[in-house]
Protein backbone atom coordinates (compact mmCIF):
# COMPACT_ATOMS: atom_id res chain seq x y z
CA UNK A 1 0.00 0.00 0.00
CA UNK A 2 0.93 3.91 -0.63
CA UNK A 3 0.86 6.26 1.85
CA UNK A 4 -1.85 7.91 -0.48
CA UNK A 5 -4.52 4.31 -0.62
CA UNK A 6 -6.93 5.10 1.49
CA UNK A 7 -6.99 3.11 4.19
CA UNK A 8 -10.33 1.19 5.45
CA UNK A 9 -9.41 0.64 8.79
CA UNK A 10 -7.81 3.92 9.48
CA UNK A 11 -11.95 4.94 7.68
CA UNK A 12 -13.94 2.89 9.95
CA UNK A 13 -11.57 4.05 13.32
CA UNK A 14 -11.64 7.89 12.82
CA UNK A 15 -7.79 7.77 12.51
CA UNK A 16 -6.66 11.19 11.32
CA UNK A 17 -2.86 11.13 8.96
CA UNK A 18 -0.69 12.16 11.72
CA UNK A 19 -2.81 12.00 14.79
CA UNK A 20 -1.17 10.01 17.90
CA UNK A 21 -3.46 6.79 16.30
CA UNK A 22 -2.00 6.97 13.10
CA UNK A 23 1.33 6.89 14.80
CA UNK A 24 1.13 4.02 16.95
CA UNK A 25 -0.63 1.59 13.60
CA UNK A 26 2.45 3.24 11.34
CA UNK A 27 4.81 1.47 14.37
CA UNK A 28 3.47 -2.13 13.04
CA UNK A 29 3.68 -0.92 9.04
CA UNK A 30 3.18 -5.37 8.36
CA UNK A 31 0.21 -5.64 10.21
CA UNK A 32 -0.95 -2.23 8.71
CA UNK A 33 -0.50 -2.81 4.95
CA UNK A 34 -1.81 -6.21 5.29
CA UNK A 35 -4.88 -5.91 7.00
CA UNK A 36 -5.67 -3.21 4.02
CA UNK A 37 -4.25 -6.05 2.00
CA UNK A 38 -6.96 -8.09 3.31
CA UNK A 39 -9.91 -5.59 2.78
CA UNK A 40 -8.07 -5.11 -1.02
CA UNK A 41 -8.78 -8.87 -1.54
CA UNK A 42 -11.91 -9.91 -0.80
CA UNK A 43 -13.82 -6.15 -1.80
CA UNK A 44 -11.39 -4.54 -4.31
CA UNK A 45 -9.96 -7.13 -6.32
CA UNK A 46 -11.52 -9.55 -9.49
CA UNK A 47 -13.34 -12.19 -8.31
CA UNK A 48 -11.98 -15.41 -9.12
CA UNK A 49 -14.00 -18.02 -6.82
CA UNK A 50 -17.13 -17.60 -8.08
CA UNK A 51 -18.26 -14.65 -4.91
CA UNK A 52 -20.07 -11.37 -6.54
CA UNK A 53 -19.30 -7.86 -5.70
CA UNK A 54 -22.90 -7.58 -5.17
CA UNK A 55 -22.42 -11.05 -2.93
CA UNK A 56 -19.74 -9.57 -0.77
CA UNK A 57 -21.07 -6.19 0.10
CA UNK A 58 -24.41 -7.70 1.10
CA UNK A 59 -22.40 -10.64 3.62
CA UNK A 60 -20.38 -7.70 4.73
CA UNK A 61 -23.29 -5.36 5.23
CA UNK A 62 -24.79 -7.74 7.01
CA UNK A 63 -21.90 -8.83 9.47
CA UNK A 64 -21.58 -4.81 10.06
CA UNK A 65 -25.27 -4.24 10.74
CA UNK A 66 -25.60 -7.16 13.09
CA UNK A 67 -22.40 -5.77 15.12
CA UNK A 68 -23.06 -1.89 15.13
CA UNK A 69 -21.40 0.74 14.40
CA UNK A 70 -20.05 3.23 11.79
CA UNK A 71 -18.92 0.20 9.37
CA UNK A 72 -21.95 -0.47 8.00
CA UNK A 73 -22.94 2.74 6.46
CA UNK A 74 -19.28 1.99 5.10
CA UNK A 75 -20.55 -1.31 3.43
CA UNK A 76 -23.69 -0.17 2.60
CA UNK A 77 -22.73 3.06 0.94
CA UNK A 78 -20.84 0.27 -1.23
CA UNK A 79 -23.80 -2.16 -2.06
CA UNK A 80 -26.11 0.75 -2.96
CA UNK A 81 -23.76 1.70 -5.16
CA UNK A 82 -24.30 -1.66 -7.11
CA UNK A 83 -26.76 -2.92 -9.96
CA UNK A 84 -29.97 -3.13 -7.77
CA UNK A 85 -28.07 -2.56 -4.80
CA UNK A 86 -30.28 -0.11 -3.33
CA UNK A 87 -33.20 -3.13 -3.19
CA UNK A 88 -30.62 -5.38 -1.79
CA UNK A 89 -29.39 -3.53 0.80
CA UNK A 90 -32.97 -2.06 2.24
CA UNK A 91 -33.24 -6.35 2.02
CA UNK A 92 -30.30 -6.63 4.50
CA UNK A 93 -31.55 -3.67 6.88
CA UNK A 94 -34.33 -5.96 7.12
CA UNK A 95 -32.61 -9.21 8.02
CA UNK A 96 -30.11 -7.85 10.50
CA UNK A 97 -33.38 -5.96 12.26
CA UNK A 98 -34.94 -9.68 12.17
CA UNK A 99 -31.70 -11.41 13.18
CA UNK A 100 -30.88 -8.48 16.19
CA UNK A 101 -29.29 -10.41 19.27
CA UNK A 102 -26.17 -11.24 21.40
CA UNK A 103 -23.47 -13.61 21.42
CA UNK A 104 -21.64 -15.37 21.62
CA UNK A 105 -23.88 -18.35 22.32
CA UNK A 106 -24.27 -22.04 21.31
CA UNK A 107 -23.26 -25.34 22.49
CA UNK A 108 -20.20 -27.58 23.29
CA UNK A 109 -19.88 -31.08 22.05
CA UNK A 110 -21.73 -33.22 24.78
CA UNK A 111 -19.93 -33.26 27.90
CA UNK A 112 -17.57 -31.23 31.23
CA UNK A 113 -18.54 -28.14 29.08
CA UNK A 114 -21.89 -28.81 28.19
CA UNK A 115 -22.97 -26.60 31.40
CA UNK A 116 -21.73 -23.47 29.55
CA UNK A 117 -24.16 -24.36 26.65
CA UNK A 118 -25.92 -21.06 25.78
CA UNK A 119 -29.22 -21.08 24.05
CA UNK A 120 -30.22 -18.42 21.01
CA UNK A 121 -31.77 -18.29 17.90
CA UNK A 122 -31.31 -19.60 14.83
CA UNK A 123 -31.99 -17.40 12.08
CA UNK A 124 -33.83 -18.13 9.08
CA UNK A 125 -34.70 -15.54 6.24
CA UNK A 126 -38.69 -15.33 5.64
CA UNK A 127 -40.35 -16.78 2.42
CA UNK A 128 -41.31 -13.65 1.20
CA UNK A 129 -37.38 -12.36 1.45
CA UNK A 130 -35.90 -15.29 0.35
CA UNK A 131 -37.69 -14.84 -2.64
CA UNK A 132 -36.48 -11.28 -2.95
CA UNK A 133 -32.74 -12.02 -2.24
CA UNK A 134 -32.73 -15.45 -4.36
CA UNK A 135 -31.59 -18.77 -2.05
CA UNK A 136 -27.87 -18.59 -2.72
CA UNK A 137 -28.04 -15.04 -1.08
CA UNK A 138 -30.22 -15.86 1.56
CA UNK A 139 -28.80 -19.25 2.54
CA UNK A 140 -25.43 -17.11 2.53
CA UNK A 141 -26.85 -14.74 5.44
CA UNK A 142 -28.55 -17.67 7.31
CA UNK A 143 -24.77 -19.30 7.35
CA UNK A 144 -23.08 -15.34 8.06
CA UNK A 145 -26.23 -14.94 10.93
CA UNK A 146 -24.46 -18.04 13.00
CA UNK A 147 -20.73 -17.48 12.08
CA UNK A 148 -21.52 -13.75 13.99
CA UNK A 149 -23.05 -14.80 16.96
CA UNK A 150 -22.77 -18.80 17.72
CA UNK A 151 -19.63 -20.07 15.58
CA UNK A 152 -19.30 -22.76 18.04
CA UNK A 153 -22.55 -24.74 16.81
CA UNK A 154 -20.73 -25.19 13.53
CA UNK A 155 -21.01 -28.94 12.48
CA UNK A 156 -20.18 -31.02 9.13
CA UNK A 157 -23.95 -30.70 8.14
CA UNK A 158 -24.36 -26.38 7.66
CA UNK A 159 -22.44 -26.94 3.94
CA UNK A 160 -25.14 -28.89 2.64
CA UNK A 161 -27.58 -26.13 2.44
CA UNK A 162 -24.61 -23.96 1.19
CA UNK A 163 -23.88 -26.91 -1.45
CA UNK A 164 -27.69 -26.71 -2.58
CA UNK A 165 -27.54 -23.30 -3.43
CA UNK A 166 -24.84 -23.87 -5.71
CA UNK A 167 -21.81 -22.24 -3.52
CA UNK A 168 -18.59 -24.21 -4.38
CA UNK A 169 -15.88 -25.24 -1.83
CA UNK A 170 -13.83 -22.19 -2.97
CA UNK A 171 -16.53 -19.23 -2.86
CA UNK A 172 -17.54 -20.94 0.82
CA UNK A 173 -13.83 -20.16 1.73
CA UNK A 174 -14.24 -16.50 0.57
CA UNK A 175 -17.87 -16.31 2.18
CA UNK A 176 -15.98 -17.08 5.31
CA UNK A 177 -13.29 -15.22 4.93
CA UNK A 178 -15.58 -12.23 4.38
CA UNK A 179 -17.72 -12.72 7.89
CA UNK A 180 -14.32 -13.58 9.70
CA UNK A 181 -12.50 -10.31 8.61
CA UNK A 182 -15.47 -8.41 8.97
CA UNK A 183 -15.08 -9.95 12.75
CA UNK A 184 -12.07 -8.46 12.95
CA UNK A 185 -11.92 -5.27 11.50
CA UNK A 186 -15.05 -4.07 13.36
CA UNK A 187 -12.88 -4.64 16.50
CA UNK A 188 -10.12 -3.42 15.35
CA UNK A 189 -11.72 -0.33 14.39
CA UNK A 190 -13.95 0.11 17.58
CA UNK A 191 -11.07 -0.89 20.03
CA UNK A 192 -8.83 1.80 18.48
CA UNK A 193 -11.50 4.04 18.10
CA UNK A 194 -12.23 3.82 22.08
CA UNK A 195 -8.19 3.61 22.64
CA UNK A 196 -7.59 6.87 20.62
CA UNK A 197 -10.74 9.03 22.60
CA UNK A 198 -8.44 7.64 26.03
CA UNK A 199 -4.43 7.71 24.80
CA UNK A 200 -2.07 9.11 26.82
CA UNK A 201 -0.42 10.36 23.30
CA UNK A 202 2.40 8.55 21.81
CA UNK B 1 -17.05 -33.13 -0.48
CA UNK B 2 -15.43 -36.32 0.00
CA UNK B 3 -16.83 -39.48 2.42
CA UNK B 4 -13.65 -39.76 3.86
CA UNK B 5 -13.45 -36.03 5.61
CA UNK B 6 -17.24 -36.53 6.49
CA UNK B 7 -17.13 -39.87 8.13
CA UNK B 8 -14.23 -39.57 10.92
CA UNK B 9 -15.77 -40.92 14.05
CA UNK B 10 -17.00 -38.18 16.24
CA UNK B 11 -15.71 -40.00 19.19
CA UNK B 12 -12.39 -38.74 18.65
CA UNK B 13 -13.28 -35.18 19.10
CA UNK B 14 -12.13 -33.49 22.19
CA UNK B 15 -15.38 -32.15 24.35
CA UNK B 16 -13.04 -29.70 26.95
CA UNK B 17 -10.62 -27.29 26.41
CA UNK B 18 -7.08 -28.98 26.56
CA UNK B 19 -3.52 -27.53 26.58
CA UNK B 20 -2.78 -31.08 24.73
CA UNK B 21 -1.76 -30.95 21.21
CA UNK B 22 -5.16 -31.51 18.93
CA UNK B 23 -5.34 -32.39 15.30
CA UNK B 24 -7.95 -30.84 13.12
CA UNK B 25 -10.34 -32.15 9.89
CA UNK B 26 -11.66 -30.18 7.58
CA UNK B 27 -14.77 -30.46 6.59
CA UNK B 28 -14.78 -29.09 2.77
CA UNK B 29 -11.94 -30.55 0.52
CA UNK B 30 -8.68 -28.94 0.49
CA UNK B 31 -6.27 -28.19 -2.22
CA UNK B 32 -4.50 -31.22 -2.31
CA UNK B 33 -0.65 -30.44 -1.77
CA UNK B 34 0.24 -31.73 -5.37
CA UNK B 35 -2.31 -29.53 -7.08
CA UNK B 36 -1.05 -26.43 -5.69
CA UNK B 37 -0.36 -23.61 -7.75
CA UNK B 38 2.37 -21.16 -7.38
CA UNK B 39 -0.01 -18.49 -6.34
CA UNK B 40 -1.32 -21.24 -3.49
CA UNK B 41 1.81 -21.48 -2.32
CA UNK B 42 2.61 -18.08 -1.65
CA UNK B 43 -0.41 -17.51 0.35
CA UNK B 44 0.46 -20.14 2.16
CA UNK B 45 3.60 -18.18 2.99
CA UNK B 46 5.52 -20.52 4.50
CA UNK B 47 5.64 -23.50 2.32
CA UNK B 48 5.82 -25.81 5.47
CA UNK B 49 2.18 -25.20 6.02
CA UNK B 50 0.99 -27.15 2.52
CA UNK B 51 0.87 -29.83 5.34
CA UNK B 52 -1.97 -28.81 7.09
CA UNK B 53 -5.23 -29.86 5.70
CA UNK B 54 -6.17 -25.98 7.36
CA UNK B 55 -4.06 -23.75 5.26
CA UNK B 56 -4.81 -26.00 2.03
CA UNK B 57 -8.61 -25.04 2.41
CA UNK B 58 -7.96 -21.39 2.67
CA UNK B 59 -5.79 -21.97 -0.59
CA UNK B 60 -8.79 -21.78 -2.18
CA UNK B 61 -8.73 -17.91 -1.95
CA UNK B 62 -4.71 -17.48 -1.89
CA UNK B 63 -4.65 -13.45 -1.76
CA UNK B 64 -7.29 -13.19 1.04
CA UNK B 65 -5.06 -16.06 2.85
CA UNK B 66 -1.72 -14.30 1.94
CA UNK B 67 -2.42 -10.81 4.05
CA UNK B 68 -4.00 -12.89 6.27
CA UNK B 69 -0.90 -14.40 7.19
CA UNK B 70 1.03 -12.07 6.80
CA UNK B 71 -0.97 -9.92 9.50
CA UNK B 72 -1.20 -12.77 11.90
CA UNK B 73 2.87 -13.07 11.93
CA UNK B 74 3.40 -9.36 12.52
CA UNK B 75 0.42 -9.20 15.15
CA UNK B 76 1.80 -12.11 17.51
CA UNK B 77 5.62 -12.30 16.32
CA UNK B 78 6.24 -8.88 16.01
CA UNK B 79 7.57 -8.42 19.65
CA UNK B 80 9.53 -5.37 19.22
CA UNK B 81 8.09 -2.98 22.63
CA UNK B 82 4.20 -3.02 22.97
CA UNK B 83 2.95 -5.96 24.19
CA UNK B 84 4.97 -9.39 25.61
CA UNK B 85 4.07 -12.10 23.19
CA UNK B 86 3.08 -14.02 26.28
CA UNK B 87 0.35 -11.50 27.12
CA UNK B 88 -0.43 -11.39 23.27
CA UNK B 89 -1.45 -15.26 23.45
CA UNK B 90 -3.12 -14.88 26.97
CA UNK B 91 -5.25 -12.45 24.79
CA UNK B 92 -5.91 -15.45 21.91
CA UNK B 93 -6.79 -17.93 24.62
CA UNK B 94 -9.32 -16.28 26.11
CA UNK B 95 -10.92 -14.88 22.60
CA UNK B 96 -10.90 -18.37 21.62
CA UNK B 97 -11.98 -19.98 25.48
CA UNK B 98 -14.96 -17.32 25.01
CA UNK B 99 -16.36 -18.10 21.35
CA UNK B 100 -15.80 -21.85 22.05
CA UNK B 101 -12.63 -22.70 19.32
CA UNK B 102 -11.26 -25.80 21.35
CA UNK B 103 -8.57 -26.21 18.62
CA UNK B 104 -7.29 -21.93 18.82
CA UNK B 105 -7.66 -22.25 22.40
CA UNK B 106 -5.34 -25.55 22.90
CA UNK B 107 -2.35 -23.78 20.50
CA UNK B 108 -2.53 -20.31 22.17
CA UNK B 109 -2.87 -21.83 25.23
CA UNK B 110 0.13 -23.85 24.62
CA UNK B 111 1.96 -21.08 23.26
CA UNK B 112 0.85 -18.78 26.47
CA UNK B 113 2.36 -21.51 28.79
CA UNK B 114 5.63 -21.44 27.22
CA UNK B 115 6.39 -17.76 27.11
CA UNK B 116 4.95 -17.19 30.30
CA UNK B 117 5.78 -20.58 32.37
CA UNK B 118 2.51 -20.39 33.78
CA UNK B 119 1.20 -23.56 33.07
CA UNK B 120 -1.41 -24.05 35.88
CA UNK B 121 -3.02 -20.27 35.38
CA UNK B 122 -3.36 -20.77 31.81
CA UNK B 123 -4.92 -24.19 32.77
CA UNK B 124 -7.67 -22.61 34.98
CA UNK B 125 -8.14 -20.00 32.22
CA UNK B 126 -9.23 -23.19 30.19
CA UNK B 127 -10.73 -25.06 33.09
CA UNK B 128 -13.00 -22.30 35.08
CA UNK B 129 -13.12 -20.01 31.50
CA UNK B 130 -12.95 -16.17 31.62
CA UNK B 131 -14.13 -14.96 34.98
CA UNK B 132 -11.00 -16.71 36.41
CA UNK B 133 -8.89 -14.64 38.92
CA UNK B 134 -5.46 -15.20 38.24
CA UNK B 135 -3.78 -11.56 38.67
CA UNK B 136 -4.68 -8.25 37.89
CA UNK B 137 -2.61 -7.73 35.12
CA UNK B 138 -3.80 -11.11 33.50
CA UNK B 139 -7.32 -10.54 34.42
CA UNK B 140 -7.18 -7.26 32.73
CA UNK B 141 -5.89 -8.56 29.59
CA UNK B 142 -8.48 -11.34 29.41
CA UNK B 143 -11.40 -9.16 30.52
CA UNK B 144 -10.78 -6.70 27.70
CA UNK B 145 -10.21 -9.39 25.09
CA UNK B 146 -13.40 -11.08 26.42
CA UNK B 147 -15.64 -7.65 25.68
CA UNK B 148 -13.82 -7.31 22.55
CA UNK B 149 -15.20 -10.36 21.73
CA UNK B 150 -18.72 -9.99 22.35
CA UNK B 151 -21.18 -9.26 19.64
CA UNK B 152 -22.38 -6.44 20.11
CA UNK B 153 -19.03 -5.34 21.05
CA UNK B 154 -18.56 -4.32 24.76
CA UNK B 155 -14.92 -3.08 24.98
CA UNK B 156 -14.95 0.42 26.46
CA UNK B 157 -12.76 3.05 28.30
CA UNK B 158 -13.16 1.04 31.42
CA UNK B 159 -10.88 -1.45 30.21
CA UNK B 160 -8.28 1.03 28.77
CA UNK B 161 -8.55 2.80 31.90
CA UNK B 162 -7.62 -0.97 34.03
CA UNK B 163 -5.22 -2.05 31.30
CA UNK B 164 -3.42 1.59 31.99
CA UNK B 165 -3.56 0.64 35.08
CA UNK B 166 -1.61 -2.61 35.15
CA UNK B 167 1.55 -1.18 33.05
CA UNK B 168 0.12 -1.19 29.78
CA UNK B 169 1.31 1.47 27.34
CA UNK B 170 -0.59 2.22 24.42
CA UNK B 171 0.97 0.37 21.21
CA UNK B 172 0.82 -2.97 24.43
CA UNK B 173 -3.04 -1.98 24.48
CA UNK B 174 -2.83 -1.53 20.46
CA UNK B 175 -1.51 -5.23 20.17
CA UNK B 176 -3.81 -6.66 23.00
CA UNK B 177 -7.07 -4.88 20.55
CA UNK B 178 -5.21 -6.88 17.26
CA UNK B 179 -4.84 -10.06 19.40
CA UNK B 180 -8.30 -10.63 20.56
CA UNK B 181 -9.48 -9.10 17.05
CA UNK B 182 -7.68 -11.16 15.07
CA UNK B 183 -9.26 -14.36 17.07
CA UNK B 184 -12.17 -13.21 15.95
CA UNK B 185 -11.13 -14.26 12.56
CA UNK B 186 -9.28 -17.27 12.95
CA UNK B 187 -12.18 -18.85 15.57
CA UNK B 188 -14.40 -17.81 12.85
CA UNK B 189 -12.39 -19.65 10.03
CA UNK B 190 -11.57 -23.17 12.52
CA UNK B 191 -14.45 -23.99 14.04
CA UNK B 192 -16.75 -23.16 11.28
CA UNK B 193 -14.51 -25.04 8.46
CA UNK B 194 -13.74 -28.41 10.04
CA UNK B 195 -13.15 -29.75 13.68
CA UNK B 196 -10.48 -31.22 15.89
CA UNK B 197 -9.45 -34.38 17.04
CA UNK B 198 -7.76 -35.71 19.90
CA UNK B 199 -4.30 -36.75 18.85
Amino acid sequence: MTDQAPDALDRLAGIAAGSPLDTLRRERPQTRDNVQASYAALFEAPDETGITQSERLAVASFVALLHGGPAAEHYLGLLEAQPEGGKLAELVRRQAERGATEGPYGAYPPGPLSREDVAGPIFKVEVADRVALGERLATALEHTHQLVFHLRDAKPDDFAPLKAASWSTPAIVTLSQTVAYLSFQIRAAHGLQVLGLHALGV
Amino acid sequence: MSSITLDRPAAKAPNAFTQAELGWNAWLDPVPEEALTERQKEGLVDIARAKSPYFRLLAHDPDILRARTLADKDIFYNTRSGLPRAERELAAAATSRSNGCIYCASVHARFATTFSKRREDVQRLLDEGTGVDLDPRWNAVIEASVALTATPIAFGPEHVRKLRDVGLDDLAISDLIHSAAFFNWANRLMLSLGEPEIG
